[in-house]
Parts: C-alpha cells; structure tokens; sequence
C-alpha cells in the first residue's frame, strides 16, 4: 500500500507500508525514476524518497537527515523539526544521516533531496518549508487509523508524546498504528501544520544527538572509517601554486617497511576549482598512517615555483591601491545609487579609509579525508565528510563514469566545515588513487586519503585577502550623504565557471548595509590575479566587507563626536523594509535597530563616554537574520585584555535554542580569534603556516571564556545560525579597541597591527 | 652471547653457514595495557601511539589534529597521566597502563562523570576535539578535585568550534559529581 500527495508542482509526499509493520513517509521529486535505494540503513527498499521518517512497529521512529551536520547541530534541529509536526516522543528518535539524494533520470541525475548543502545557513529554512510537512502526513495517517480502530472520527483525536489519545482518554501508540496508518488512503491536499502553540519540541533546548557517541569515542567520522582493509594513502603535494616536482626519492619511501608504492597524481585539467586534485603530487601507499608518513618523509620530495609565483600580501595590496587611484581600471560595479562623486563635491565632510585583510585558512578540527572502495566494473563506495554531497556525488561520477545506482556516496559527521569542506579536492585525490594503475598485491584494495595538518594549512582553500577603500560624505546636519566603497580580492568563484563580471559574487554583498540607508552609494568591486586556490569561508563575502564597512561607520561617527550607538539608530531611520536581493530579504530596520540597542543595553551603553574601557560596537544582517555584537576592551601595558563580548541575535523562530546558542558563541570565537592572530602569508611563492604553532586557530587569549548571548523571541520564519555570528563579531572589536587605546586599527591581525602602532 | 643491535661497534658479517642459522635476537615486542587489555607490538617501535590506537587497535576515539602535540585532539592517558598520543612512541611504553576514552565507561556503559557533564552541558559542536577534551579533563580532575579556571585554563586543548565556555562548565559539573556521586 502506498499513496501521495501533491506539495508543488515538482515536489509531492509520498507513504507506504515498509518492512516489519512500519509506516515510512518521505518527499519526492517529480521525474525521477526508481532505483535501489542508498539507504538500506533504515531497512525499507523505498525509491524516490527524499527526506524522511519511518515509523516502526515498536514506536521507534527513525529520522533521515539530509543535511551534513559538520557541528552545526543540523543532525538534531531538522529531526526535531520533523518530529515536533509529528507529535513523536523525542526519547525514541533514531536519527540518521541520509548520503546523497540522487537517482537517474533521463540521462541527467536528479538530486532528490534538495540543495543538501551546509554551513551557509540555508538548512533550517529550507526544512521549515518542506520537511515539517512529512511529520504532517504522518500525524495525519496516524490519527486516520487510530479513528478506523476506535471507531470514533479523526477530528476528535490528537497526537501527543507518540500516542494518539482520544477524547475520552483512550491511548494507541504510534508503534501500535503504523502499519494501518500505511494503508490509509491519500489526503486530497497536505494535511494542516500545527499551530505554533502547540510545538513541543520547537523552541525547546535540545542536546547533541550524537552526542553520547562522542563522548565515548564511538562516533565514527569519515577520518575514523575503513571498509575492509584500506590502503593508507599519504600525499606529498607541490607547495607552490602552479609549481611542479624537482627531485623525489622513490626508491627510499618504497624501501620504508609497510609502503606498498609511490605513484604519481597528476591534476585533472580543465575542471572547475575545487572538485579536481589540487597540484601535481606522489602518493605513498602503505599498510598502515605510519608507514605511509614514514615513507613521504623518505621521499624527501622537493619542488619548484612556476614561472610566475605567487606575490606577496604587500604586492598584492600595491595592487589594489593602483587600481583604486587608476581612473583608466574599470571595476565591477555591484551597487551604485545616487551619484557618490556628486555628492561629495559639495559634502560638508568628507573622509576616507583604507583596510587590509589577510588570507585566512579554514583549518577544520578533522583534516581532509576520504575513504573509496572501487570495482572498476560494477560499483564505486565513498565515504567523506562535506559540506556538499552534490559536489561529491559530482566528481565520483566524473571520475568514473557510472550511473547513479552504481555511486554510494555516504557521509558521516564532520569535524567542522566552516566551508573547507564545500571543495572536493580530497575526493578527487582518493578517485584518482582508487582508479590508477598499482601494484597487483593492492589493485582492488579500498583506499583512504588522509590529509595531515600541514597539508592543510598549506593546501587549503584560502579566504581572499582583501583591500577596500571607503569614501563618505557627510552634512552639516552629520548626516551619511555619500558612501562609496572599493574592494579588491583575488576572487574565491574565479575558474568555476562563473562570467568576469559576476566575480564579485563571492566577495561583497551587493545589497549589505548600509546600501539602502544612503541615498548616493556605490559598491565598486576590483579583481586581483592570484596563483592561491580560494573558496567560501564562513559566509565570506559577509565577512570581509563587513569588517571593513561597521569599522568605517564607527571612524564616521567619531569624526562627528557622535556616540556611535546613536550614530548607527540615526542611520536605519524610520521602522522600514530594505529591498535586499540576497537570500532572506527584505532587511527590517527595526529588527536591526532592536538587536544594536539590546547588545549596548547588556553592556551598559551608558558607560561607553566615560568608561577606561573601551566599548564597540557593530552589527549585521546575514541571510535573514539580525546580529549585533556589543564588546569591551580594557588597555593593557602591552596589548589588550578583552573583558566582555556580547552577541545579539534576532533569528526568527528559534528551533534549538541550544544549538542557536552554541553557533552564536562558536561564530564569536572564532571570529575574533581570527582577526586578533591569523594570517596566512605568502614568501617565495609559497605559504608559510604549517601548523597550530604559527596559526594558532581558536586560540583562546586574550578572549573571555564566555560569549555573552541574547537571542530576541520571535514567530518569524526561522533563518539559519550556523555563520551568522560571525561578520559583526571583528569590528565591533577593532571598534571597541580604539576607544580603548585610542588606535585606529585597519589592518588585521589586529594583535600584530596594534602593536606595530602602539 | 654477543647480541647484535644497531649500535653495535663492530659490525659482523652475514653468517654463510646455511645449516647453523644465527640465533635470532629476542625479539620482545612492546607489551601494553590498553584499556584493560594486554597487548603487544611487534612493529616499529618509533610508531607514535596515535596511529597504534587508531590503525592496529582500530580504536579510533583518541582523533588526529597537528602532530606536533600542540592541540590535544589525540590526548590518552597513560600511567595516570594525560599525554599526546601523537608524541609518545611505542617504544616507551612497555608495561605501561593506557586510557583511551572508549575505557572510560564501565563495561555496563555507565559514563564517567566527565562523559556525563559532557552531555549534560551540551559541551559539543562539531565533537572532534571532544574526546581528548575528555580525556584532559579526566586528568586534571584526577589531580585536582577543585580545579579554578586558571587550572582548567592550563589544559590548553584546542576546540575549533569554540565550545571553551560549554568545557569549563562541564568540568565544574564533573568535579562537583565525583565529590558527591550521588548528586
């Protein structure tokens, strides 16, 4: 027995009875054709089921997740979501990972679960709109059967806990009702969702579902995985951009005991950045991590710069500071209202900045890995963590040529993302192992790359260094008349397929504040050429512009001796919608002006003139939510101590305020930690960071343990968590360090630039 | 009898006599404890204690962050002490006791207290760093009962994530549960 019905015109919900008296429920795609399902995990060959829930017999309810959870808490917020529609009881849900959503459709795959992408906040949203909707019908099926089996109409039941409970107090458990439940006739139309009030689950503090697995070490990672006996693959990659191998000592790694082989890897070409190995490498092969790091030291590989490295941050910004003065460089112009040359003609002030940013290295707790089981004629088994199993999903098929019933992608939780693991490098790497000729003793072995930290740091996808230029013009009444900002970075989507002119994508938000706050306002955006593989770091173009703008604002504010809490409420203006073309639009002023006044309230604004501390302030909107971070510095004989950090989020509907809890202080950290102490440089063509030592990621001094949190009660619609703490969190420390020290610092790492102006 | 080893003076040809084989030295393996458990090594004895834990033993709880000791992702326990496993090779730990975080629950799967503050204060994100977290957790409180933030400050384990406020607290809510097991 089976049935569905219909959500949108490509997207329907579909049921039916699965093994053991279960009743399973998912959401498929229109136009895809069945195939042997990828999630024998669960026990039901089902086909075309998205995201989904199975309720077996014995009330246990499993939950499919469909988004990776590399520590964004996404494993137990989506499953809540489901659940909380359902009226299951918490304490029985199972929750799995899905893999990949694919199957073969009419020559082109059709990913069945949606975008699956996480770290960019796009997770709850998404399952706000669709996922709550499995839990509906399943609620709806149940209480249909439970009226067949009392005998009473459906209206007058009503789900709680995992039982349906009747008017007059009789119980059924769901367990108990499933395999009716599989054999009700379809809804015409999805059943109604819940009204908020009735959310059991939604907006309850809810703890890690995995978190007993990893607090006993049994939580496997794909760095934890093996299937079978794999070959341990070790890579000695070039260190240069471009660059190619000099000499390499194969002999003396393949006498290391346990190294099977040395062979080569030579970099697809033509395919976009980030989903092909990264540069010319060797492979050591061995039987176990250790032999296979012993032999790439015995391989005493040595290579050499191509003929144009890699320029330093200094000529690169050299670079950007020619173009801004060059009229004959015609930028990428992504905003431009009002006439910003006009206005400041005539300005009653005029002022002008310049920042500096670094490249910034993800560095994600577990290093790159992948794990491969190939047979070259029938079947291919990945396992890797990412952020995007599209992606990955992609390049197995690229690299092999199979169908989509012949790729099982599976993908596990994963130690920190923070958009690292958007690249599927590493994926292609352990392919091109798995499919290169090798000794006949390891042929059909299964393979797992392992990356060590130097590797990373020194191969990562790097967030783009940035130069911007800002200009504004102000009235006589202190008013912003004029902003024009210029940017120029090495863009991170350059090589991926994306036109010259929309580069800019990756790097600045057209439409980021305080566009639309100011009547003349352009947003200009220049590339820089550069040789460094770069990617998405953490919402970037959210990030870097936003140190840049929330810094200059509280510069503009000083220069008219305003208090820049005030200077900032002045600036949003009336209670207002802003068009905003990104995703979660339109910006609500209100909404932002209410985070900025809660941080400042918790960190007793009122001291911000007299106090020997200094106190800064900034805020954001980053895909549909609101965020304000309130910080004071105290002056210290050789630097800074940071006393307190405040975060302000207005997030909408919060579903785990745990979890939004955990993202805020997490983004915080690392935000600040970041622009006090990182900075990946470039000498002779290569990067110089190899370890934790000279990138001390996460470093905790001279931070406070705690990061103070307020999140404002809401009913919108729920936005993401996982980065929006992050843009807000940098300036309104620089900000708070110049009322404490009285030092403008526009150039980051602010520990090493404070002290070079101090 | 003269046992030949790498630093041996005097370096000895190979014997030719096929029928009298040299006596062959006595190879001991490294015994260890692991858990409980007896173990020996018979491999190479500058393997780090990490990848033997991880790809001998299979017991991958004890994670791999920078190989340099520097983040505490591979801390284990050895002779009551923490340790990065990443540092320590084989060849120093014969007769030795090791930790790894898989022992810390009895055999009925009762946590250790730090395992349950952990849980109870959510103290987890991504959970990579967390095991040797717990680990470095364990050894503190096991030398000092009333640890004051500085202490906790000390351990200097690395979390990506930035879970440091939701750690302190765990470690606060564990030593006040293995003072009074009842609580």
């Amino acid at each position: 027995m089976s049935g569905e019905v219909r959500l949108s015109r490509r997207r329907f919900l579909k049921y039916a009875a699965g093994t053991a008296g279960a009743l399973v429920v998912g959401i498929g795609t229109v136009g895809a054709v069945d195939r042997p399902p990828p999630l024998g995990l669960l026990g039901d060959a089902w086909a075309q089921l998205g995201p989904y829930l199975r309720i077996a017999a014995d009330g246990r309810i499993f939950i499919g997740v469909r988004d990776p959870d590399n520590g964004e808490g996404t494993a137990t917020s989506l499953a809540r979501i489901i659940a909380d529609e359902l009226d299951a009881d918490w304490s029985r849900v199972i929750v799995e990972p899905l893999g990949v959503g694919v199957v073969q459709g009419n020559g082109e795959p059709k990913f069945t679960y949606g975008r699956q992408r996480s770290g960019d906040a796009t997770s709850i949203p998404a399952a706000w709109a669709d996922l709550r909707q499995a839990g509906a019908l399943a609620r709806w099926l149940l209480l249909q059967a439970a009226a067949r089996r009392l005998g009473v109409p459906a209206e007058q039941l009503r789900g709680e806990n995992g039982t349906v409970v009747a008017a007059d107090g009789r119980t059924i458990p769901y367990g108990d009702l499933a395999s009716t439940a599989a054999t009700i006739d379809a809804p015409t139309s999805a059943p109604p969702l819940k009204p908020a009030e009735r959310y059991q689950l939604i907006g309850k503090p809810a703890g890690d579902v995995d978190a007993r697995a990893i607090v006993t070490g049994t939580q496997r990672y794909a760095f934890d995985e093996t299937i079978g006996d794999p070959v341990i693959a070790v890579l000695a990659r070039c260190p240069y951009p471009g660059g190619t191998l000099e000499s390499a000592d194969r002999d003396a790694a393949t006498k290391v005991p346990g190294v099977y082989a040395v062979i080569d890897i030579a970099p697809e070409q033509g395919q976009p950045a980030g989903t092909a190995a990264q540069s010319a490498a060797l492979a050591v092969l061995a039987r176990d991590t250790w032999s296979a790091l012993s032999g790439r030291a015995a391989l005493k590989a040595t290579w050499k710069a191509g003929d144009d490295p890699e320029p330093t941050a200094s000529a690169h910004e050299q670079k950007a500071l020619e173009a801004f003065g060059d009229d004959t460089v015609v930028p990428s112009t992504v905003r431009n209202d009002g006439d910003v040359m006009a206005v400041r003609k005539k300005a009653a002030r005029a002022l002008e900045a310049t920042y500096f940013q670094p490249w910034i290295a993800h560095a994600t707790a577990e290093t790159p890995n992948c794990v491969v089981r190939l047979d070259p004629e029938t079947s291919v088994t990945v396992i890797a963590s990412t952020q995007s199993p599209r992606q990955v999903y992609t390049v197995v098929q690229r690299m092999t040529g199979f169908r989509a019933d012949q790729i099982d992608i599976q993908v596990p939780r994963g130690g920190g993302g923070f958009g690292r693991r958007l690249e599927t490098d590493y994926v292609a790497e352990a392919m091109a192992i798995a499919l290169a000729k090798k000794p006949d003793d390891i042929r059909n072995r299964p393979v797992k790359v392992l990356w060590t930290r130097d590797d990373d740091l020194v191969r990562d996808y790097y967030r783009p260094l940035a130069v911007h230029r800002l200009n504004a013009s102000l009235d006589r009444k202190k008013n912003i008349v004029g902003w024009h900002q210029r940017m120029a970075s090495p863009s991170a989507i350059a090589g991926r397929g994306t036109p010259e002119n929309r580069l800019w994508q990756s790097e600045v938000v057209a439409d980021a504040l305080p566009a639309g706050l100011v009547p003349n306002f352009r947003s200009d955006w220049y590339p820089l050429a550069s040789k460094m593989q770069r990617g998405e770091w953490r919402g970037s173009p959210n990030v870097t512009p936003t140190f840049a703008s929330e810094s200059f604002i509280d510069e503009l504010a000083h220069s008219v001796k305003a208090n820049p809490l005030d200077f900032r409420l002045a600036l949003l203006g009336e209670p207002r919608q802003l068009p905003y073309g990104g995703r979660g639009g339109p910006i609500d002023t209100a909404r932002m002006a209410n985070v900025l006044k809660l941080a400042a309230e918790r960190l007793d604004w009122s001291r911000w003139l007299r106090s020997e501390n200094g106190l800064g302030i900034a805020c954001a909107y980053v895909f549909g939510a609101y965020v304000a971070h309130a910080v004071e510095v105290a002056p210290t004989t050789d630097g800074i101590d940071i006393h307190r950090v405040v975060c302000v989020a207005d997030v909408g509907r919060v579903v785990n305020p745990l979890g939004l809890e955990a993202q805020l202080q997490g983004a915080t950290m690392d935000a600040l930690s970041t622009a006090l102490n990182l900075a990946i440089t470039v000498k002779d063509g290569k990067v110089q960071q190899t370890g934790f030592r000279d990138y001390p990621v996460a470093a905790t001094q001279p931070l406070p343990y705690e990061v103070e949190t307020i999140v404002v009660p809401s009913t919108a619609d729920p936005s993401g968590a996982s980065v929006i703490g992050v843009p807000s969190a940098a300036p309104a420390l620089a900000n708070a360090v110049f009322r404490a020290t009285a030092v403008r610092v526009r150039r980051l790492p602010l520990l090493r630039e404070l002290a070079r102006l101090r | 009898m003269a046992q030949q080893g790498p630093t041996s003076p005097i370096p000895v040809p190979p014997r030719e006599d096929a029928a009298q084989p040299a006596p062959k030295p006595v190879r001991e393996g490294i015994d260890l404890i692991v858990n409980g458990k007896r173990y020996r090594h018979t491999g190479d004895a500058a393997m780090p204690l990490l990848w033997y834990l991880r790809d001998v033993l299979r017991l991958t709880g004890a994670k791999y962050g920078c190989d340099q000791g520097d983040c505490g992702f591979c801390t284990v326990i050895v002779d009551g002490k923490a340790v990065a496993a990443c540092q320590t090779k084989m060849e120093k730990l014969i007769g030795k006791r090791v930790t790894t975080v898989e022992g810390l629950a009895d055999g009925d799967g009762k946590l250790h207290p730090v395992q349950q503050a952990w849980i109870d204060e959510d103290a987890i994100m991504c959970g990579f760093c967390q095991p040797g977290q717990i680990m470095a957790a364990v050894d503190l409180l096991s030398r000092q009962k009333n640890p004051s933030d500085a202490d906790i400050d000390r351990i200097g384990n690395l979390c990506r994530c930035g879970s440091y406020g939701r750690i302190r607290k765990a470690i606060k809510r564990a030593a006040g549960a293995m003072k009074d097991p009842k609580a």
